[in-house]
């Protein structure tokens, strides 16, 4: 097997196992990252929601919010299938545009 | 440290994106000169790597996470600007998929993540291994090192344009507008967890790795 193969399926085992960055932050009961809050998070912290966080936090609506499939339930178990879908879904996505503008912008290399 | 939408305000994301650009524009023509269309494969696989490490959150005291991003990784196998390209798009796809860091941010994330995580990286890895030969310790050595300082300096930007937001964004009744904390706050906040902790992961993932290509594929390490 060629080596880029073997390093793809070691993509697709982090992928696989992407759930643990849920799980375990759950288990320690640690929020999200330091200064990555939703509006209500701020709201406990500090008070109050700074005004222009108020008109800009929601300003675009992601498809799959927090790696999570739309809509999905509660619970870790369909929480890490959603984790794991998005892996698969943003690796995929990912890889493919990188591709493509690496195609496009080193063509004139040629394939030497 | 994906700065969400409503923590910059447009004074900084959009120098952010200002500053951004030039790298952007600066790694698409090194791409057009230097990178062979052979090499597409790995740079997008080193973009799909970058995107899926940055999913493994990591729990530290205090109750915050962090995670490492893959960027002087891909910088040391591939070069700084073919990385830039890889992080950049990963950082992007998760804003815009997935809500994680916002779109106004995309300059400042990049900025921070992709360009200086790259940049930063390559450097010191080149700084630290150069004259050595591929399959030595040293290789590994300047890997780890540059990882860690590679996400250090991408913390330590984001904590920055984060703690100026109170100095530079008020309303007239003198509240923040935006992030409401200072750099005496947000600083230390993101430096201790990066310095003691999520520094070592990055470190200790660009070093394994190395030593599995080392092992099984010594010709991809430049």
């Amino acid at each position: 097997m060629t080596t880029i193969k073997k390093l793809w399926i070691g993509i697709g085992i982090l992928a696989l196992l992407s759930p643990l960055g849920l799980i375990i932050p759950a288990l320690f009961g640690a929020g999200g990252a330091w200064g990555e809050w939703s509006l209500e998070e701020m709201k406990k912290l500090v008070g109050y929601v700074p005004q222009g966080m108020q008109k800009l936090a929601r300003i675009w609506r992601s498809p799959m919010p927090d790696y999570a499939v739309p809509g999905q339930k509660q619970g870790l178990t369909i929480e890490s299938l959603g984790y794991v879908l998005s892996a698969i879904v943003g690796i995929a996505i990912t890889a493919g545009a990188v591709y493509l503008i690496t195609k496009l912008l080193g063509r004139k290399n040629g394939s030497d | 440290m994906h700065i969400p939408d409503g923590y910059l305000g447009p004074a900084t994301y959009g120098t952010m994106y200002g500053a951004m650009i030039p790298f952007w524009v600066m790694a698409s023509r090194k791409l057009n000169k230097t990178f062979k269309a052979k090499q597409a494969p790995y740079l997008a696989l080193g973009a799909a790597f970058s995107f899926v490490i940055m999913m493994f959150n990591i729990p530290i005291a205090g109750g915050t996470t962090g995670h490492a991003t893959g960027a002087a990784l891909i910088a040391i196998l591939l070069g700084p600007w073919a990385a830039i390209i890889a992080v950049s798009v990963a950082v992007i796809i998760q804003a815009l998929l997935f809500g994680d860091g916002g779109i106004t941010a995309i300059g400042a994330n990049c900025f921070n993540m992709a360009a200086v995580g790259s940049l930063a990286g390559y450097g010191i890895y080149r700084l630290i291994a150069s004259g050595s030969d591929a399959k030595s310790k040293r290789r590994l050595i300047a890997g780890a090192v540059a990882a860690y300082v590679s996400l250090n300096a991408s913390a330590l930007l984001a904590a920055v344009q984060l703690g100026i937001q109170p100095l530079i964004e008020r309303s007239p009744e003198g509240q923040p507008l935006y992030s409401p904390y200072p750099l005496s706050i947000t600083i230390p906040a993101m430096a201790i967890g990066h310095l003691l902790f999520f520094g070592f992961v990055e470190a200790a993932v660009t070093a394994l790795v190395l030593k599995y290509l080392q092992r099984n594929a010594p010709e991809m390490i430049p």
